[in-house]
C-alpha cells in the first residue's frame, strides 16, 4: 500500500474542506453571527494541516484500486470528523456524536436529523448543513479530480470507489474532464433551481439551502416543518427538480452533445420513471381519502415518492399518518432509491433492473439447461463481473442491514422504527416512520445506536465496498 | 462478354462453369497454380496464376477490354482491392464477395462509395433465400419478381391433394384461384403444361402468382399455410446468424443450436431474443429436450453434409416440421433429391445465381432485355422477366394472335405494380414487364417468344 500518496490526497482534501468552511464563514459574515469564528478556526486548522502534509510530496506515484479504495473511505471520514467540530465548537450542538451524525448526515445527502428544533440553529449552521450535501452528492473526490492533476493517470480508481452505481462509465477519455461535465451539469442545473425558486418566493437564504439539498438528494431544511410551509410552486418545482437529480446525470451529457434521441432511450431512466409513475398512481389512489381534492392528494403523492426515490427526504406532510399501504410503498422505494451515476442513494434501480433479469435468465436455465444467454442492459451485454459484484452488493448490503437492525435493536424502539431507522441512513433517504418521521428526529437513539447509524450512511454513500475494504484485512497488507 | 474472375474457388468455379457456358469469354486469376489449372482445363477459359489485384496480373488477364471482373476469393479486402484496381485500370463493371459480418450494414455504402456495380454476402443471400421459404410452408422453393411483387413458388403435388389428375384448366375455374402453373416436374420429365394437362400425385408444379393469392390457393388446396411460428436452426455461422435476424421480426421464435461455447456467446450478445442453446445438434436427447417434435420449421445448416441429411430425416420422421437442408457437394444430387429432404440448398449456386442475375441484367444494356432470370428446374427450364419495349413487336396485340413458340408460358404481367396473370385476351403494352416461363434457353429478348 502506498500510504504517502493517500496522505497527500488527503492532505489535498483537507485544502477543500477549509475552502468549503470558509463560505460558511462568509455566510456567518453577512449575518453577523458569532458562530462564524468556530468555521475560521476549523478553517485555519484545516488548511494548515493539509498546506503542511502536502508539502511533504509523496515518495511514489503509484496509484491502484486498493489505494483508490482506502482514499476515499479515509477522506470521507475525516471530512466528516472535520466538518462536525464547528457545530460543536459554536454550542449549537453541544455533543461531539451529535454534531458528527450531523455532519455525516448530511455529506452522505441522508438528511436525517438529531435535531429537535431546526430553527434554534444560527443562518451559518443550517447554510453549512445543507451545503455539505451538495458537496456530498457528487462527491469532494469527483470535485478535486475535476480541478487537480492527481495520482497520475490512475484517476478512475477514485472515481470508481466514490460513484455510485454498478458501473462508471466515462464520457470523454479523460477522467478529469469527465469530472469537470459532471461537476458542470451539477452547478447549472443546481443555480437553474435557485434561480426558479426565488423567482416562486423564496428568500436568498431559503432558495440556496433548499436547492443545495434538492441538489444533492439530501434532505435537511431550514424550517421544523420541512417543505411544508412554502407555497404550491415552490413544492411542485422542488418535486420536479428531485426526479431530475435523480437521473443518471449521463443522460444531461447525451443532451448536451445533442443525442438526445440516445437519452430518452436511456433503460434505467425509462425504469426510474416507470417505478415513479406507478408509485404515484398507487399512493394518490390510497390517499385521495385524506385530502380536500384528487389534485391535492396527487400532488402530496408526488412529491412524497419523489422525495423518497430520490433519497432526498423532504417532506410536505406527515406520511406516518398515511395508509399502510402507502407507507410501505414508500418503504420499497428506499430500497430502490435513484439512478446510478446520479446524486440519489438507495441499491439504484439499475442494480435492480439487472438483478430481475438475472431471476428472468436463471428461470429460463432451468427450462433450457443448455441455454445460453446474456443479461442486457441499455442495449449492452451486461458482463459477468459486474452481475457477479451485484449479486455481492446485494448481499453485503443485506448483512449490514440486518447486523445494524439488530445492534439499535438494543435501544428498545418499536419494531417500524428501528427497521426504518436503518433503511433510511443506509439509503440516505432521510426520514423513516415511526419516531424517526419527517416530523421526529434520530435523538431517541442512543450514542452507540448512533454510531451504527453514521457507519450505514457512509456505507451506503459509498456503496458498502469502500469501507468493507477499508475494514479488510487484505487491504493493509504489505506489498 | 469479356468477364475475368478472381479466386477459383467453390463460387468461382461455379461462376465459370454457368457463364463460359452461355457463352461468355472467362479469364480465370488464382494464386494456386493447380486450382487454376483444373478450372481452366475443365472448362473452355483462360487460366493465369497470379495475385487478383496485382495491377500486371490484371492487364495480363486483359483488364482492358473486360466488360467485368469479378471477385471471389478467401479476403474480403482482396477482393475489394481487385474491384478497384479494375476499375481504375478498365474501368470496368465489378462485383466482389463481401462475407465478414461487419461490413453487412455498411454494403450499400462501400458500393456506392469505392464504385462497385454489386457485393454480395453469400450467407446473406442463402439466409434470405430461406427466410422467403419459411413464409411459404408449402413451397420446396420460393424466388421473386417484379421487385418482389410476383412469388415463384415450387411445391409437391402430395397424394390425396385435390389437385390430383385436375387439368389446369380447372384451377381457375373449379378452385377459383388466380394462380399459373407454368412448369410440371414428373420423374425426370419436364413440362410446360397447356390447359389440359392432367397433375398427377407426386409431381412437382411451378407456380406464379402474388404472395396473398399464393396463400389462397395453398389454402384452398389443403395444403399447410399455417404462419411458422418456431424454427430451430442446427448450427449457428452467419447464415443462421442473418436468418434468424430475419425471422425474428417476423414473429417466430427461433432456437439456434450451437457446438461452440464462444459462437453462442456471440451469437446471444447479437441476438436476445433468440434461444441460444450450447450443445450437439445431432445428440437426440437434446433435439428432443428443445422440443424438435413441436417445431414447425428445422433448418440443418451445419458444416457437414452428412450431418445435414441425417438431421433433416429424422426431423422430418418425428416432426410435422418443414426442413431446409444445406448441401455443399453437389456430385450427389440425384440421390439428395431422391431423399424427400424437403428443401435443399447448395449455398455455392445462391452465390453463383446471384452473380449471374447481374450479369445478365447486365448484358441488357449490350442488347438483351432480361431484367431477372432463375433456373426453375437446373438446365431445362428458365423464367425471364422482359422490359416490354416501345417498338416492341409483341406489343398491343392479344396473347392469343401471337404465334408462339413451343414450350412456352407467359405467366404475369406487372403493368405499373399490379399483377395480371393473363389469359388469351391480354395484351403486353410497353412499360410492362413479363415473366416467361420456357424450357428453350438462351433467350436474348422478347421477341425471341416468337416463331
Amino acid at each position: 500500500m502506498n500510504c504517502s500518496i493517500i496522505r497527500y490526497i488527503i492532505c489535498r482534501v483537507l485544502e477543500f474542506q477549509a475552502l468549503f468552511l470558509l463560505l460558511s464563514a462568509v455566510v456567518a459574515l453577512i449575518y453577523r453571527e458569532q458562530a462564524g469564528w468556530a468555521y475560521v478556526a476549523v478553517a485555519v486548522g484545516c488548511f494548515l494541516v493539509g498546506w503542511l502534509g502536502k508539502k511533504l510530496k509523496p515518495r511514489k506515484n503509484q496509484f491502484f484500486a486498493r489505494e483508490g479504495f482506502v482514499t476515499v473511505s479515509l477522506s470521507w471520514i475525516i471530512l466528516s470528523l472535520t466538518g462536525a467540530l464547528p457545530f460543536w465548537l459554536s454550542g449549537e450542538i453541544p455533543e461531539y456524536t451529535d454534531a458528527l451524525f450531523e455532519t455525516i448526515s448530511g455529506l452522505t445527502t441522508t438528511g436525517s436529523s438529531i435535531l429537535p428544533n431546526v430553527e434554534a440553529l444560527s443562518c451559518c449552521n443550517l447554510f453549512w448543513r445543507s451545503f455539505t450535501h451538495w458537496i456530498g452528492g457528487m462527491g469532494v473526490l469527483v470535485l478535486i479530480l475535476a480541478i487537480l492533476p492527481l495520482a497520475g493517470g490512475n484517476n478512475m480508481h477514485i472515481m470508481r470507489a466514490e460513484s455510485p452505481g454498478p458501473t462508471v462509465e466515462k464520457l470523454v477519455p479523460r477522467v478529469r474532464h469527465t469530472a469537470r461535465i459532471l461537476y458542470g451539469i451539477y452547478m447549472v442545473m443546481t443555480v437553474i433551481l435557485i434561480l426558479l425558486l426565488l423567482v416562486s418566493g423564496m428568500n436568498w437564504f431559503e432558495a440556496t439551502t433548499l436547492a443545495f439539498g434538492t441538489a444533492g438528494t439530501g434532505g435537511f431544511g431550514v424550517l421544523n416543518s420541512s417543505i411544508a410551509s412554502y407555497n404550491l410552486s415552490s413544492q411542485v418545482l422542488i418535486t420536479v427538480f428531485m426526479i431530475l437529480f435523480g437521473i443518471n446525470f449521463n443522460v444531461y451529457y447525451l443532451f448536451l452533445i445533442r443525442k438526445g434521441k440516445e437519452a430518452l432511450k436511456f433503460e434505467e431512466m425509462r425504469y426510474y420513471l416507470l417505478i415513479i409513475a406507478v408509485a404515484i398512481g398507487l399512493i394518490t389512489w390510497n390517499v385521495r381519502g385524506m385530502f380536500d381534492s384528487i389534485w391535492e392528494a396527487f400532488h402530496h403523492a408526488s412529491f412524497q415518492v419523489a422525495s423518497i426515490i430520490t433519497t432526498t427526504g423532504y417532506a410536505t406532510t406527515d406520511f406516518t399518518l398515511w395508509p399502510v399501504f402507502s407507507q410501505t410503498i414508500l418503504v420499497l422505494l428506499m430500497f430502490i432509491g435513484a439512478c446510478a451515476g446520479s446524486t440519489g442513494g438507495g441499491i439504484k434501480v439499475s442494480r435492480i433492473v439487472i438483478l430481475f433479469k438475472l431471476i428472468k435468465n436463471e428461470i429460463s436455465h432451468m427450462l433450457h439447461p443448455k441455454r445460453v444467454n446474456q443479461v442486457r442492459f441499455g442495449g449492452h451485454v451486461v458482463p459477468k463481473e459486474t452481475w457477479r459484484a451485484i449479486q455481492v452488493f446485494l448481499f453485503s448490503y443485506i448483512v449490514i442491514f440486518f447486523t445494524s437492525l439488530l445492534a439499535i435493536s438494543l435501544c428498545n424502539l418499536d419494531f417500524t422504527t428501528n427497521f426504518t431507522a436503518v433503511a433510511t441512513t443506509l439509503n440516505n433517504v432521510g426520514p423513516g416512520l415511526g419516531l424517526v418521521g419527517p416530523l421526529g428526529n434520530f435523538d431517541v437513539f442512543a450514542n452507540p445506536a448512533k454510531w451504527v447509524l453514521m457507519f450505514d450512511m457512509l456505507a451506503g454513500r459509498l456503496e458498502i465496498f469502500p469501507m468493507l475494504v477499508l475494514l479488510a484485512s487484505p487491504a493493509w497488507r504489505r506489498g | 462478354m469479356q468477364i475475368i474472375i478472381v479466386g477459383c474457388g467453390n463460387v468461382g468455379s461455379t461462376l465459370t462453369e454457368q457463364l463460359s457456358r452461355e457463352g461468355h469469354n472467362i479469364t480465370v486469376i488464382d494464386r494456386d497454380g493447380e486450382k487454376m489449372e483444373a478450372v481452366a482445363t475443365q472448362y473452355d477459359v483462360l487460366g493465369i496464376v497470379g495475385n487478383g489485384a496485382s495491377f500486371s496480373v490484371q492487364n495480363e488477364a486483359g483488364i482492358e477490354q473486360a466488360d467485368l471482373l469479378i471477385a471471389v476469393t478467401q479476403s474480403d479486402e482482396l477482393n475489394l482491392l481487385c474491384c478497384l484496381i479494375a476499375k481504375k485500370a478498365g474501368n470496368c463493371h465489378t462485383i466482389a464477395r463481401v462475407r465478414n459480418p461487419v461490413y453487412v450494414k455498411e454494403l450499400p455504402y462501400i458500393r456506392d462509395e469505392l464504385g462497385l456495380s454489386m457485393i454480395i454476402n453469400p450467407e446473406h443471400a442463402a439466409a434470405l433465400e430461406i427466410s422467403r421459404l419459411l413464409k411459404f410452408p408449402s413451397a420446396i422453393e420460393v424466388d421473386t419478381f417484379a421487385k418482389g411483387r410476383v412469388e415463384l413458388l415450387k411445391c409437391k403435388v402430395e397424394a390425396g391433394s385435390p389437385l390430383c389428375n385436375l387439368p389446369l384448366t380447372d384451377i381457375s375455374s373449379k378452385l377459383r384461384c388466380d394462380v399459373l402453373v407454368c412448369a410440371v416436374e414428373r420423374g425426370e420429365e419436364v413440362y410446360i403444361p397447356g390447359g389440359n394437362f392432367e397433375l398427377k400425385e407426386n409431381d412437382i408444379i411451378s407456380l406464379v402468382a402474388s404472395a396473398q393469392k399464393a396463400n389462397e390457393f395453398f389454402k384452398k388446396v389443403g395444403m399447410a399455410t399455417n404462419r411458422i411460428r418456431s424454427v430451430m436452426i442446427v448450427g449457428g455461422g452467419e447464415t443462421s446468424f442473418y436468418l434468424a435476424k430475419m425471422l425474428l421480426p417476423m414473429g417466430m421464435d427461433v432456437t439456434i443450436i450451437e457446438k461452440d461455447k464462444e459462437r453462442c456467446n456471440e451469437l446471444s450478445e447479437l441476438l436476445p431474443r433468440a434461444l441460444i442453446i450450447h450443445g450437439d445438434g445431432t445428440e437426440r436427447n437434446l433435439l428432443q429436450e428443445e422440443g424438435l417434435e413441436n417445431m414447425q420449421a428445422f433448418v440443418a445448416w451445419t458444416n457437414l453434409d452428412e450431418e445435414n441429411v441425417m438431421l433433416s430425416l429424422y426431423a422430418k420422421h418425428v416432426s410435422k416440421a418443414k426442413t431446409v437442408t444445406k448441401v455443399h457437394r453437389i456430385a450427389y444430387d440425384e440421390i439428395i433429391a431422391s431423399l424427400n429432404l424437403g428443401s435443399v440448398m447448395y449455398p455455392k449456386y445462391i452465390t453463383a445465381e446471384y452473380i449471374l442475375q447481374y450479369v445478365r441484367a447486365m448484358q441488357n444494356s449490350i442488347g438483351s432485355n432480361v431484367e431477372t432470370l432463375y433456373q426453375i428446374i437446373e438446365d431445362k427450364v428458365e423464367a425471364l422477366e422482359f422490359y416490354v419495349g416501345k417498338q416492341s413487336p409483341v406489343a398491343g396485340i392479344p396473347l392469343k394472335d401471337l404465334e408462339l413458340k413451343d414450350d412456352l408460358l407467359i405467366c404475369c404481367i406487372n403493368r405499373r405494380g399490379q399483377i395480371i396473370t393473363p389469359g388469351g385476351q391480354d395484351t403486353m403494352e410497353p412499360g410492362d414487364t413479363v415473366v416467361v416461363v420456357t424450357t428453350n434457353t438462351g433467350f436474348n429478348d422478347l421477341k425471341d417468344i416468337l416463331k
